[in-house]
């Protein structure tokens, strides 16, 4: 097992949601919150304390796009695509966010970790649209220009 | 008739007798339906969707999933299941790589077998499937994703009856593959190469290795003095492919193909297993004696070994040090062949995939050298045997060599679980009667139940045996140990069933393993020895080639550590 990962948050957050196999995903979900992805070390130290395999924790973290196996940015930007923000032109908001930051679709986040873009389908809050998030804050009818002005403001933030 | 227990398939009435699913009802009824993701022994997946009935009412049941209600009626051949089956199938195709000629299943695979039932003429649709690449990390098993059909019967396999999950799904939807944690290479998985996955899949998209050119070129070579010896289970598993019935003993054809297949001295493993017969028997005494921590676990099974390296490293002290039968004769043979003049090159013909890796273990080589040079599975021998032509049924039984021809039904048994601990129950009880030996077979040690338990009277003390195949059935046995059970001896086998069942075997449903065993019980009974210590071999042995060397040469210590190699 790896010695200089620190597994203390990852006990704390098992003690709280009990040590059941059943709780797989919440463990998983509050790992992803504290590190802002699922650190590779976490998988070996779960499967032996739930009784699981690795490869079954794998599957779950895999299938759920929610999880990430790579580190994410500090902000992490989800630009709504559902159906309502896409007739109202969420793309060209995407696009922006990625030309600013240097991103695609294959690269999500920047290299200083500062920044996540990611498309999600349907925040369901239509009505705002087109939406996008800041670390789950939500900046309704947007547009490329003001994207970059949010964009700057967390620049400066930073 | 009463109507209350019955229901109608395809128009006949059939008796519901506690079957778990119409599948399983309908084959009783003697009707073939196609599957791909069922097997009585793993859990319902559900997912192939080929085995799909309709109902009385127009609906459709996956019979595998459904249980059977009396006063059900349903179809299994009509006209929208057919065209749905074909359409199934043909979907499967289209994102399956098609090169049946070249595949190592050719001949094996499920999905080859229904394209050709079920006549599809062509796949409309073009494989836009993102090539994955194959993986040849392992010595025992290789898997190519290319021919996926995404069936789970290998996740199920190696979580449930295995215990290991090496392998799951991962991702989904259209980029569902089958994979290991972080996709690594199998080899550096948990897998302990057991192969019961390869045993399962029904296509080629998990095979066992397979080492039979090295084999011919060590037989092609002049200056190469080519051994071989033959694990007790081959023999009741390898007829059924070349015209034999199934759990018939065909050893004495076996010696004849390899004889004429130019293979320079043949021998029985079951010899090797009465040397172990021996060594483990007196390493039980000597624990029991020096009031040693218990129990004893066998190391006759390398996936095991595995497993144990891998899982429970601290329980490696309470392995038997001794080598399997398999290593324990090919370092006598070696030893035996040393000086001769020919480069000496031995081959071991197993049930088993894990052998594999045995015999590159680095605990087995003389001067670098493997012990072992190469593994080929019952399976590999029976290619092996139609490539030279030989028309197996028509072959005269013929005996193995000497100098090491003599081996007991003790050594015989130990392909079937309990084999291995009837044979040294035989060795240590003092009473040597045949009543005596009937009385050991009725102890509780046959069957082929997952856990077996049985006390024996040893002298003034009562030995507590257990004796588990399957490695789940071997975890849950350590579990109970580990809060406070106490046995002296267990036998484990990490395939279902002991190495009949090995997957390295034709494959074989639950009736054809019993078969098997009752097989090599049949042998036990037609030997005229069945005790290791009265082979007379064995005394020769002793006092000769082993003397002095019995330690470096039939025992081994395992070390935890050796995990990433495999
Ligand atoms: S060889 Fe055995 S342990 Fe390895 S993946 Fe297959 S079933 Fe699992
Ligand atoms: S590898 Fe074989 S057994 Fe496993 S899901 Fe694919 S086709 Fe099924
Ligand atoms: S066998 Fe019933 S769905 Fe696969």
């Amino acid at each position: 097992m790896n010695k200089t990962f620190d597994y203390k948050v990852v006990d704390e957050i098992i003690d709280e949601l009990g040590n059941r196999q059943s709780a797989v995903i919440a463990i998983l979900q509050n790992i992803q919150e504290h590190y802002r992805y699922l650190p590779k070390e976490v998988f070996p130290y779960l499967s032996k304390k739930l009784g699981i395999s690795q490869a079954k924790i794998y599957s779950v973290a895999t299938f759920y796009e929610n999880f990430s196996l790579r580190p994410k940015g500090k902000y992490v930007i989800k630009v709504c695509d559902g159906t309502a923000c896409h007739v109202r032109k969420s793309i060209p908001i995407l696009e922006k966010l990625r030309k600013e930051l240097g991103l695609s679709e294959m690269k999500t986040t920047t290299d200083d970790l500062h920044f996540t873009v990611e498309t999600v389908s349907c925040l369901g809050a239509c009505g705002l649209a087109p939406v996008l998030t800041v670390n789950d804050k939500v900046y309704p009818a947007m547009t490329p220009d003001k994207a970059t002005g949010l964009l700057n403001g967390l620049k400066e933030d930073k | 008739m009463k109507t209350n227990n019955y229901m109608l398939i395809d128009g006949m009435p059939v008796e519901i007798n506690g079957e778990k699913n119409l599948l399983e009802l309908i084959r009783k009824a003697g009707i073939k339906l196609p599957t791909f993701c069922y097997h009585s022994e793993l859990s319902i997946y559900g997912a192939c969707r080929m085995c799909m009935v309709e109902n009385q009412w127009g609906g459709l049941d996956a019979a595998c999933s459904t249980p059977p209600k009396a006063g059900m009626a349903i179809r299994t051949n009509t006209r929208r299941l057919r065209k749905y089956r074909k359409m199934i199938l043909e979907l499967l195709l289209a994102n399956h790589c098609r090169d049946c000629t070249t595949c190592n299943n050719n001949g094996k695979c499920k999905l080859q077998d229904l394209a050709v039932t079920f006549n599809i003429e062509r796949v409309r649709f073009p494989n836009t499937a993102a090539k994955p690449k194959i993986d040849d990390s392992s010595y025992c098993i290789t898997r190519d994703q290319n021919k996926c059909i995404l069936c789970g019967d290998c996740v199920r396999m190696c979580n449930e009856i295995q215990n290991i999950g090496a392998i799951d799904f991962a991702h989904r939807g259209s980029k569902m593959i089958i994979s290991t944690a972080f996709d690594q290479p199998i080899a550096s998985s948990p897998c302990v190469g057991c192969g019961q996955c390869a045993a399962v899949c029904p296509t080629g998209a998990i095979v066992v290795k397979n080492d039979k050119k090295k084999v011919w070129e060590a037989l092609d070579d002049k200056n190469a003095k080519v051994t071989v010896q033959i694990a007790p289970a081959v023999r009741v598993a390898i007829g059924r492919e070349l015209g034999h019935a199934n759990g018939e003993n065909a050893m004495g054809k076996i010696v004849a193909a390899l004889r004429r297949m130019g293979f320079d001295e043949i021998y029985d493993t079951s010899t090797g297993a009465d040397l172990t017969v021996l060594e483990e028997s007196n390493e039980l005494l000597k624990r029991l004696e020096a009031g040693a921590a218990m129990p004893l676990f066998t190391s006759c099974c390398p996936a095991w070994v595995n497993y144990c390296e891998k899982n429970y490293p601290e329980l490696l002290p309470h392995v038997s040090t001794c080598r399997s039968p398999m290593q324990m004769f090919a370092s006598v043979i070696k030893e035996q062949n040393k000086t001769s003049g020919r480069r000496p090159v031995h081959v071991a013909v197993m049930p088993c995939t894990a052998k594999k890796y045995e015999a590159v273990r680095e605990e087995f080589k003389t001067d670098g050298v493997p012990n072992v040079d190469y593994v080929i599975t019952t399976q590999e021998l029976i290619q092996m045997i139609k490539e030279s032509g030989i028309v197996f049924a028509d072959l005269e039984p013929e005996a193995v060599d000497m100098p090491f021809g003599t081996m007991t039904g003790a050594g015989v048994i130990f392909g079937v679980t309990g084999g291995v601990t009837e044979a040294v129950l035989r060795r240590l009880t003092s009473d040597k009667s045949s009543t005596s030996l009937m009385s050991i077979a009725y102890q509780g040690v046959r069957g082929m139940e997952g856990i077996k338990e049985t006390t024996v009277m040893l002298g003034e003390r009562e030995l507590q045996i257990a004796i588990v195949n399957g490695l789940k059935n071997a975890c849950d046995l350590i579990e109970r140990i580990k809060t406070g059970e106490h046995y002296d001896f267990v036998e484990v086998m990490a395939c279902p069933g002991g190495c009949i069942n090995g997957a390295g075997q034709p494959f074989s449903s639950l009736k054809e393993k019993e078969k098997r065993g009752k097989g090599l019980y049949s042998a036990d009974k037609l030997s005229n020895i069945k005790r290791s210590e009265e082979n007379p071999l064995m005394m020769s042995l002793y006092s000769g080639l082993l003397k002095g060397h019995v330690h470096e040469l039939l025992h081994v210590r395992y070390k935890a550590g050796t995990k990433e190699e495999n």
